[in-house]
């Protein structure tokens, strides 16, 4: 198979596995799903709901996560 | 410290035992950070919502404890309303609270707030059911209308973030603070403990800090000098100064020298 889609992976161009949902891409990256906040194409998509949301080619992603920060 | 009186600070019908919150930027070291916030006292931390980097994933909540501190996500580095309203809606996504301290900066060499995006950034985020707490100037008219827009919380600067100046405008502080019903929590500016004392000597409800705890050459001390700082000034609020004059008057009494 090996096919591939294109996404921009915040602010970044990148090639992943076609047929993955939210969590099997966090999977892939390595990254906790409870730590995570996904944002697709500007809407934020519950944390219940990555086993069901397919990522799709062109799809624009940004995960977040909180950091130190004061004002 | 003896048998004082315990006065919570109520923010939003959620109660706090202690009147600082400190912020968890700019630390060299994250386990100085955890020292130093526990140090502080505070129960309150604030955090930011940032891109994970993905070559080198380190949240902070790798270091710091949800369980063992209230997080309040900030809109840090916002310079539209839209934008605050974004970031405040990630930060909630992140599953701990629906709280928000808002900052929609306005100027980019002295973070000075827009304060006219602020207020429309709480309108939005209030009837979104967040619990906001605003970050604005020392503006009493602002101050205001954030209290109108149902902010829970006003939060004017002291003096400008991470100048350490101290608090420039104690009157106004205090006008802001007589004027509204909502707690009133300086954030930004405050350098060192004399500020922290002086700041709450105005009547506020509480300081936020950040830089003066991380870029002290030792924040963990430094954290428990503010911790005793917002005590002091609180207490000393509470107790009520003397008059200042500008003549003596003597302690000891004047009858019954030895003649």
């Amino acid at each position: 198979m090996g096919d591939t889609i294109r996404v921009e992976l915040n602010g970044k161009e990148r090639d992943v596995r076609a047929g993955l949902t939210v969590r099997g891409l966090l999977e892939t990256l390595e990254l906790e799903p409870g730590l995570v906040v996904v944002e697709r194409n500007r809407e934020i998509i519950a944390r219940a709901r990555y086993d069901e949301v397919a990522v799709r080619e062109g799809d624009r992603l940004e995960l977040v996560h909180f950091v130190g920060g004061g004002a | 410290m003896g048998p004082e009186r315990s006065e919570p600070l109520v923010i939003g019908g959620k109660e706090f035992h202690s009147r600082l919150i400190v912020g968890t930027g700019k630390y060299a070291d994250p386990g100085v950070m955890v020292e130093a916030i526990r140090a502080s006292g505070a129960e309150v931390v604030t955090v930011a919502v940032r891109r994970i980097d993905l070559d080198r994933s380190e949240g902070i909540l790798h270091v710091l404890d949800p369980s063992e501190f209230f997080l309040l996500a900030n809109t840090a580095g916002c310079f539209t309303a839209d934008d605050a309203v974004r970031y405040a809606r990630l930060a909630r996504a992140a599953g701990f609270n629906e709280w928000i301290k808002l900052e929609v900066i306005g100027d980019v060499e002295t973070l000075l707030p827009d304060t006219q995006a602020t207020i429309e950034a709480a309108r939005v985020l209030v009837g979104e059911g967040f619990r906001v707490m605003a970050y604005t100037n020392d503006d009493l008219v602002t101050a205001l209308r954030l209290e109108d827009a149902g902010c829970v919380s006003v939060m004017p600067l002291a003096s400008p973030i991470g100048s350490g100046l101290g608090v420039v405008n104690p009157y106004f502080i205090r006008e802001i603070k007589r004027r509204l019903s909502v707690p009133v929590i300086v954030d930004a500016g405050v350098g060192t403990a004399s500020d922290a004392c002086i700041t709450m000597e105005q009547g506020v409800d509480g300081i936020l800090m950040n830089t003066a705890l991380a870029s002290a050459d030792d924040p963990v001390a430094m954290a428990r000098a503010m911790r005793y700082a917002v005590r002091a000034g609180r207490l000393a609020f509470m107790a009520g100064r003397m008059p200042v004059r500008e003549i003596a008057v003597p302690s000891s009494p004047t009858r019954g020298m030895v003649g």
